[in-house]
């Protein structure tokens, strides 16, 4: 019997997990796989608000970034506070962005064209100038949610936190029959009984949501990202990318969208996306998409050319129609509580997520208002 | 027959057919690169393309895995 | 002729969809496979990567022939195929794609300035052979240490022996031509410790029959030379600064637990536990995948070749390790199935002639059994300390790995997310099955890499201007 059932260990499951263990909870977290093994382990670990449009979920994204720097503290994941450049190609886009930063009410600079270099030296000449956000970081996505879940275990006293990798939930378990308050969950390896339960599947989300007999319209929403070899001396210093990705993370299309994001790793690597298409759950390889992020990074950065892309991989990214994710407790399953549904920004959002629910089942009063993110918007 | 390639300015002897790496392991030279992390020696290990551990630059194309690129005369090779 | 008709048929169709065939692979089983293709009328392109065709086991000088078992054999089938086959070698495949009309595109880069060049055909044969599974140990990543195919590649493509003192260690049958060519080349044979025991070869009432001939050929060339040959034994660390000096040398158990150890000098090791069949292009492809009684994943082939995809075929080494006259028959069975597939797709046996299913067959139980009798014992990862790379690439030790499964991790797949081990370079090809073993994986999971060869930046953003082939 665990207080918290979470579902899904992948960043935001971990999170939830943690900040719930923290609030004197008892919390168990099932996994169908590993830890980190979905979305969580095919991401770039973006941590941004520079991408964010005034509104909810940038306020969501600031208390994020704030808990992002506690966390990384604790120590045992990279988390690099590097920053993000964003680069406009044209004069006209220049001041659309510089409009944007100012609605943000965002911490930022302006970089006018011939400053560009001096934040990024092997950037390409000819642009029109960019912004930079001082706030945007980096985090190592899949050893963060790990370590979370770890960190957790080991500071709220053992036992309070739990970690079951390999346990496939199949149903909930409900008082009184099907319309009942959710008491657990059955599984795989038989039922859990727990006083609430977090749907933290992430892409997967929707389907754990069908087995409370309820619906959540989250679909994945593909991403490609390349990877580079490992390059000796470290040619990009912050996250770059062009305004077009603002524009693409906000769209609604199922089609095609690519934009140029490039970053260094503490690694080596250099990891460039972004792509953004809804197919199902497919993966194959698209070779006219890794075409398309090669010539947009070269863009950027002229002196990749010459570097090697030594790997390539894909995500699902948990979208949902109005690009918010679904956070807090269902209003028509009593007991359920969701944590899904982020679509591209669930690491950069992750702790803010299981800091304001770890309130909800505490019965606080939460930092932010959750009515936007709420379930009972799909009712 | 054999003719000559450079290996960060050194002449190195080459048959006819082999590899930039082998030609440097016939030398005598047995590793020409460092490990980013632990600046541990590496050479050949492999030997048909699949390790990598082999890397150098030749003509001033990076990243060739010596164990695969057939020595050209005048080759000039550098390492890291 | 037949033959004629149906080939000036093929290059009529190749302005559309380039070749009928596209052989990735010129070893044993895409030349045979290639061939036999031709000889049945279609048009064929063999794509490899190497300057020469051979492949491994056929690897040879340039200007030189090949050697070994077979090697007259397979050169007669080279210089029949250049007459009927367009040869791209030194081609190295990065991707492949199927169409929705079911075509097929290769992508490869060509020469020293990596040209990107894309070839189509309606079908592929995947050849693309195996490469050394080698077992991390203390020291291996030392200059020097080789894999056994490493070695062997030296000396057969290069004239070069891996050094002048050189102990080989491993398991297979595979340890004896290496040891023997060493010798022969003039090198100093320190030793040839094999982990297994001897006797699975001997029991095996099919090996006992079959191998028995060629293993007593090379313990003879080894005896007299005087290279000890030890059973139960095994390298189990390599020592020295810069390159080796000198390996420790375990006697083992039955599960290859260390009895007792002693020193050994020498300037290189050659060691090899068995092969890893190259299938990440049919896997790319979609490509069902099975295991092979090692423990690899193979691809999944019907008695024709055919994979689970329409259109693509697998022959040698991909679909499970049994050497080079077998994968010399996949290629030629797997030749004879394109080409009546290519006139009338469907599920047919009756094409292939019964001798040659009933041989590979016959070849297919052998060399599963010797998968058998040459196991990887768990003991090897009493050989490790926790400061042992398990991966050369990204400088992974065994203590890094542990960590990553206390934190959750249970397959190699998750082990890697979290500690890095298959992220670097190699993409796992070389610590892959050390991962999958140190993981707890029953077998190794099928590897996804859709970028199959490292490719620039700069090729990939143009490859809409590649040369088609």
């Amino acid at each position: 019997m665990s207080d918290v059932i979470v579902i899904g260990a992948g960043v935001v499951g971990a999170a939830c997990a943690y900040y719930a263990a923290a609030a004197g909870m008892d919390v168990t977290v099932l996994d169908r796989g590993p830890v980190a093994g979905g979305t969580t382990g095919a991401g770039e670990g973006n941590v941004l608000v520079s991408d964010k449009e005034p509104g909810p979920e940038l306020d969501l994204a600031l208390l994020s970034n704030r808990l992002w720097r506690e966390l990384a503290a604790h120590g045992g994941f990279e988390y690099e506070a590097k920053g993000g450049l964003v680069v406009a190609e044209t004069e006209q886009i220049q001041r659309q962005l510089v409009a944007l930063a100012g609605k943000q009410g965002v911490e930022h600079t302006v970089v006018p064209g011939g400053a560009l270099h001096d934040y990024e030296p092997h950037l390409a000449q000819g642009l029109a100038g960019g912004v930079f956000y001082p706030q945007d970081a980096q985090v190592q996505p899949m050893l963060a949610a790990a370590r979370l879940i770890r960190h957790g275990a080991e500071s709220f006293g053992h036992g309070a936190l739990r970690l079951r990798t390999g346990v496939t939930v199949t149903g909930f378990l409900r008082e009184g029959g099907d319309g009942g308050r959710v008491t657990g969950v059955r599984t795989d390896h038989g039922d859990i009984i727990g006083g609430a339960v977090v749907n933290a599947a992430g892409t997967w989300g929707g389907e754990i949501a069908a087995m409370a007999g309820i619906e959540l319209p989250i679909l994945p929403r593909r991403g490609f990202i390349l990877v580079t070899e490992p390059i000796a001396e470290p040619l990009i210093r912050h996250k770059v990318y062009t305004a077009a990705y603002v524009t693409n993370v906000a769209s609604d299309s199922a089609d095609l969208e690519t934009s140029g994001v490039v970053e260094g790793t503490p690694s080596g690597t250099v990891l460039i996306g972004a792509s953004r298409e809804r197919v199902g759950f497919d993966r194959t390889i698209s070779i006219p998409v890794l075409r398309r992020l090669a010539a947009q990074a070269t863009a950027l950065f002229p002196v990749l050319r010459d570097k090697r892309v030594i790997r390539s991989y894909c995500g699902f990214r948990p979208y949902c129609p109005d690009h918010l994710p679904v956070i807090g407790a269902d209003p028509r399953v009593p007991g359920l509580l969701h944590a899904c549904g982020h679509e591209g920004a669930g690491i950069g959002l992750a702790p803010a997520t299981g800091h304001l629910l770890a309130q909800l089942l505490a019965g606080e009063r939460t930092d932010l208002d959750l009515t936007p993110f709420s379930p009972g918007r799909f009712a | 027959m054999s003719f000559e390639i450079t290996v960060d300015g050194r002449p190195v002897r080459v048959t006819p057919g082999q590899s930039v790496g082998a030609a440097l392991h016939a030398a005598g030279i047995t590793s020409w690169r460092t490990t980013r992390h632990g600046g541990r020696p590496r050479g050949l290990f492999c030997g048909i393309g699949v390790c990598f551990d082999c890397l150098v630059t030749v003509n001033g194309r990076e990243s060739q895995r010596a164990c695969l690129v057939e020595a050209m005369p005048g080759d000039e090779v550098t390492t890291s | 002729m037949t033959h004629e008709t149906s080939h000036d048929t093929a290059h009529d169709t190749r302005h559309d969809s380039g070749y009928d065939v596209v052989v990735i692979g010129g070893g044993p089983a895409g030349v045979a496979g290639a061939l036999s293709a031709a000889q049945a009328g279609a048009s064929v392109v063999l794509i490899d990567a190497g300057a020469r065709l051979g492949g491994q086991y056929f690897r040879h000088q340039a200007g030189g022939r090949p050697t070994g078992h077979g090697a007259e054999r397979f050169a007669r089938q080279c210089r029949a195929l250049e007459s009927r086959a367009t040869l791209l070698l030194g081609h190295k495949v990065w991707a492949v794609e199927q169409d929705g009309d079911g075509s097929i595109t290769v992508h490869c880069l060509e020469g020293r300035d990596e040209r990107p060049v894309s070839v189509t055909a309606r079908a592929v044969l995947v050849a693309t052979g195996a490469h050394d599974r080698p077992l991390p140990f203390p020291g291996w990543d030392l200059p020097g240490v080789f894999t056994a195919g490493g070695a062997q590649a030296l000396l057969k493509g290069n004239g070069v022996t891996a050094g002048r003192r050189v102990v080989v260690s491993g398991t297979g049958p595979f340890l004896l031509p290496v040891a023997a060519g060493l010798a022969a080349a003039g090198a100093s044979v320190a030793g040839v410790f094999e982990a297994n025991g001897l006797f699975g070869l001997a029991r095996h009432p099919l090996l006992a029959a079959g191998k028995a001939g060629e293993a007593v050929g090379y313990g003879a060339a080894l005896a007299r030379r005087r290279v000890p040959y030890r059973t139960r034994h095994a390298v189990v660390a390599a020592h020295g600064t810069t390159s080796v000096t000198h390996v420790t040398v375990a006697r083992l158990d039955p599960a290859w637990r260390i009895l007792s150890t002693r020193t050994v000098e020498c300037d290189a090791v050659a060691a090899g536990y068995g092969f890893v069949p190259q299938i990440e292009l049919a896997v790319q492809l979609g490509c069902a995948t099975g295991h092979s009684p090692d423990g690899s994943p193979v691809v999944a082939v019907d008695a024709a070749q055919r994979t689970t995809v329409a259109g693509v075929y697998a022959a040698g080494e991909p679909t499970g390790v049994g050497g080079a006259a077998l994968s010399e028959l996949e290629g030629r069975i797997a030749g004879l199935t394109i080409a009546r597939d290519l006139a009338a797709p469907g599920g047919s046996l009756d094409h292939v002639p019964g001798v040659l299913r009933r041989r590979a067959e016959r070849l297919r139980a052998f060399g599963e059994a010797l998968q058998h009798a040459y196991p990887v014992q768990p003991g090897w990862q009493d050989w490790l300390a926790d400061d042992t790379l398990i991966c050369r690439c990204e400088e992974v030790p065994l203590a890094a790995v542990r960590e990553a499964m206390t934190l959750g991790a249970t397959d190699a797949r998750s082990v890697k997310l979290l500690a890095r081990p298959g992220m670097g370079w190699c993409q796992g090809r070389v610590c892959g099955y050390a991962v999958s073993c140190l993981s707890g994986e029953p077998t190794t999971q099928a590897p996804r890499r859709p970028i199959a060869q490292p490719i620039p930046l700069g090729c990939l953003e143009r490859i809409d201007d590649e040369q088609p082939r």
